[in-house]
C-alpha cells in the first residue's frame, strides 16, 4: 500500500495503491489523515483509487471515515478511477451516495 | 480433476489475509476462473478472514483454518475459528450492523459475502467459535 498527492486549483487528489484491507488500513488511515490535515482549506478532495489492486469493506469503513472527518469541514470528497473490482464493493455499499463518482 | 480439496491454518495476524487470498488464487487458477469471478472469490474470502481477526479473536491471536473444495462445478470455502462466537447471527448479517461501532467498520462484510458468493451459511457458539460455509458457481458451468 503506497498513498501519494497532488494539490491543483485549490483541490486535493489523494492516489492509494495497491491492496487496502484489514492489514493496511490503519497505516492508510494516518498517512491520508496526515495529508488531509495538512489540506483542509481544499475546496474537494478526490480520492483516486486507480492504483488498487485489491479492497474490502475494511477499505470502504477507511473511506467513509475519511468522509466524516472531511464533512465536518465542510469539504466535499469524491471517488475517481476505480477499477471494476473496486467498483463492485463501492457500489454495493453505496459508497457513491456520499462520495460521488468523480 | 473433478474434485480436489485442500485447507490451510493460520493464525490469526492480519497480515495472513494476504495469504489467504493468495492461496484462494492459486487454487482457482487451477479452473481458469474471469477476472470478476476470482475478484469476488478473493474479496469474500478476505471478509470471512477479516471477521476472525477482528471478531472472532479481539484481544489475541488465534488459529484460523480455509478449507477449499472443488465438487460438482462449485468451488465451496469454509472457514473456521475457535474465538468468541457470534452472539446474535441474523443481526451480525444485517447490512451495515457492525459490533463495532466506535471503530471505522463498515458493517458490510457478511452482506458482500453474500452477494459475491452463490451461498453463504453461518453457524456459531458461544466462546466455542464460527464457521462460514460459502459456495460460488465454477463459471464454465454457468455457460453451458
Amino acid at each position: 500500500m503506497d498513498i501519494k498527492y497532488t494539490v491543483s486549483n485549490n483541490n486535493l487528489t489523494v492516489f492509494v495503491y495497491g491492496e487496502l484491507d484489514e492489514c493496511s488500513a490503519s497505516q492508510a488511515k494516518n498517512i491520508l489523515d496526515r495529508i488531509i490535515n495538512d489540506n483542509l482549506n481544499s475546496q474537494k478532495v478526490i480520492f483516486n483509487l486507480s492504483g488498487i489492486s485489491f479492497m474490502d469493506s475494511t477499505g470502504i469503513g477507511l473511506l467513509i471515515g475519511r468522509y466524516k472527518k472531511l464533512i465536518k469541514h465542510n469539504v466535499p470528497s469524491y471517488i475517481a478511477g476505480a477499477t471494476p473490482a473496486t467498483e463492485k464493493v463501492i457500489k454495493l455499499c453505496g459508497l457513491y451516495n456520499i462520495m460521488p463518482k468523480y | 480433476m473433478e474434485n480436489n480439496k485442500i485447507k490451510i491454518e493460520f493464525l490469526s495476524y492480519s497480515e495472513n489475509e494476504y495469504i489467504a487470498r493468495g492461496f484462494v488464487s492459486v487454487f482457482a487458477s487451477t479452473f481458469n476462473p474471469s477476472v470478476s469471478w476470482l475478484s469476488d472469490v478473493k474479496t469474500a474470502v478476505s471478509e470471512g478472514v477479516t471477521n476472525c481477526i477482528v471478531h472472532a479473536y479481539p484481544n489475541e491471536i488465534g488459529k484460523i483454518i480455509l478449507e477449499l473444495e472443488v465438487n460438482n462445478n462449485y468451488l465451496h470455502i469454509n472457514i473456521y475459528d475457535f474465538g468468541v462466537g457470534i452472539d446474535n447471527v441474523n443481526k451480525a448479517i444485517e447490512p451495515f450492523y457492525t459490533s463495532k461501532p466506535n471503530e471505522e467498520r463498515s458493517g458490510m462484510g457478511f452482506t458482500i459475502m453474500q452477494s459475491f458468493m452463490d451461498d453463504v451459511k453461518i453457524e456459531s457458539a458461544l466462546n466455542k467459535g464460527t464457521s462460514i460455509f460459502m459456495c460460488k458457481k465454477l463459471l464454465n458451468s454457468v455457460e453451458e
